[in-house]
């Protein structure tokens, strides 16, 4: 029995150190948003870097709120995110150090085309979202605190709502959910939503959504790169996280993002050399 | 339909569904090797403490996956207790919380197979000579088809699960994507339709290793 146990013991400890992955070449954990994921950009350019560098990168595609919160605990190497205000303060914190901007797109307000808020083909995000509001017509929200949602909340703030599901405001409805998952909901429920320019023209059950508010200097888009602090996390990959900042940041990072398209359309606008 | 054959055709899937076998099979072993004693011991010993055991391996039956995954994320993370063994999104990582979900219904399954065959043949056996320890064997032969169906629904959790290797695995193409994370991918991507197709070469994979498993169990009955 105890030879049995012993047996046992060593075949669950070697198969979990296999799989722990020692055999591989070099490799980082990226904490990003799920907006670089489902926008397809990631995937596009990163194997151009691996091969260049032979770090093999692994992304995990969360909310920028949980993406900071993962790094933060110490389980990414590197950071690359868009909420502003939260960065700061993952910044101030002692976690990160040494913010770039890689890249910029913007965000819009899709809905259906009827319309019932009448705010298609304006430029106010402001404006529309006190239109959505008055008009009580259903609008999803993220509500995941994601670089999105902080966007969004922002709005609100900006305008004096705040409105919640929970305080009676059955047209507001809080989702919980990716942005992709945000997007299927506002197909279903014939609702508004905000979305980032680039998980919107590579989503592919648009529906009867449109693009109804755009081009409000308000709704920039903005991602940064952020290295891990060493002192606050001494075990982090730092010098192979570098090559990957730098390489983002380098021409052929940043001609690599810009030559990024979707249906002939360019998702994202290089910013390293002139943050926006 | 382009977009399914172009998927299903490429290396990263085959990619994919190797690791979901091989992650899931794992995970499926790890939960025999735990669910049997388990299961096995309350059913033929009188121990104190055997009526709690069997109550709270039936109340795990329920176990929520989300649950799981977090516990274990905070355990597996740097900051958490077994930060040091680097495990946090990594497939070992998703084996492990998986064979958490697997084991209660593999001991729960065994448990109530060999209660019944310990009811029926614990006497005879005893008059034999055989103690209870002696009759596992004998018992677990006897109940083979039992068995066989305790394995298989703890694989049908594990291949099916998405909530726990989700938090603990992250979805890292090519690394930790497995054929349930990939779906909620593509259902985020809007890819609806590719999403589906995926889900039913899932089941087709889960099928075919369940057809295997009878073919090779009732290949040792004859």
């Amino acid at each position: 029995m105890t030879m049995a146990r012993k047996l046992m013991a060593c075949a669950i400890v070697g198969l979990l150190s296999m799989m722990a992955g020692g055999v591989r070449a070099e490799s980082i954990v990226l904490a990003s948003t799920t907006s670089l994921q489902d926008s397809g950009l990631l995937e596009h350019i990163l194997p151009t870097f691996t091969a260049a560098n032979g770090i093999e990168v692994r992304v995990l595609a969360q909310g920028t709120g949980q993406a900071l919160a993962t790094a933060a605990r110490g389980d990414a190497d590197l950071v690359l995110v868009h909420d502003p205000e939260a960065e700061d303060r993952f910044i101030a914190e002692g976690h990160g150090k040494d913010r770039r901007q890689i890249a910029w797109n913007d965000f819009v307000i899709v809905g259906l085309g009827g319309d019932p808020a009448h705010v298609g083909d304006t430029h106010d995000a402001q404006a529309a979202l006190r239109a959505i509001a008055a008009a009580r017509a259903p609008f999803v929200s993220r509500g995941d605190k994601s670089g999105t949602d902080a966007l969004e909340k922002r709005l609100w703030r900006a305008i004096g709502l705040k409105p919640s599901s929970a305080a009676g405001d059955a047209w507001y409805r809080d989702i919980g959910g990716g942005m992709g998952a945000a997007l299927n909901a506002a197909a279903g429920m014939n609702a508004y939503t905000l979305t980032d320019r680039g998980t919107w023209l590579n989503f592919a059950n648009k529906a009867n959504l449109k693009i109804l508010v755009e081009g409000d200097p308000g709704l920039v888009n903005r991602y940064d790169v952020i290295l891990l602090d060493p002192v606050k996390h001494p075990d982090a990959k730092h010098e192979a996280a570098r090559r990957l900042r730098d390489w983002l940041v380098s021409p052929t990072g940043q001609s690599a993002i810009g030559a990024y398209t979707v249906h002939g359309e360019q998702l994202f606008h290089p910013s390293a050399a002139a943050p926006k | 339909m382009a977009d399914f054959w172009t998927t299903v055709g490429s290396a990263d899937f085959a990619r994919i569904v190797a690791l979901s076998l091989g992650v899931s099979l794992s995970a499926t072993g790890l939960a025999i090797l735990l669910g049997l004693p388990l299961g096995a011991s309350p059913a033929v010993f009188r121990f104190p403490g055997r009526r709690l055991l069997i109550v709270v391996v039936n109340a795990l039956l329920g176990l929520p996956p989300v649950v799981v995954g977090l516990a274990l994320y905070l355990a597996l993370s740097h900051t958490g207790p077994l930060g040091e063994l680097r495990l946090l999104f990594t497939p070992g990582a998703m084996m492990l919380a998986q064979a958490v979900l697997a084991t209660p219904i593999v001991a729960a399954l065994v448990h109530r197979a060999l209660a019944d065959l310990w009811t029926d043949y614990g006497g005879a056996l005893r008059i034999d000579g055989a103690t209870p320890l002696r009759s596992i064997p004998t018992l677990l032969a006897m109940g083979r088809k039992h068995m066989l169906t305790a394995a298989l629904a703890g694989f049908g959790r594990t291949i099916s699960e998405v909530g726990a290797i989700l938090v603990v695995g992250g979805n890292i193409a090519g690394y930790t994507r497995t054929m349930t994370t990939a779906i909620a991918l593509e259902t985020s991507k809007g890819n609806l339709a590719l999403g589906l197709g995926l889900g039913f070469v899932l089941i087709g994979i889960s099928m075919a290793v369940s057809a295997t498993a009878f073919a090779l169990g009732l290949g040792r009955t004859r």
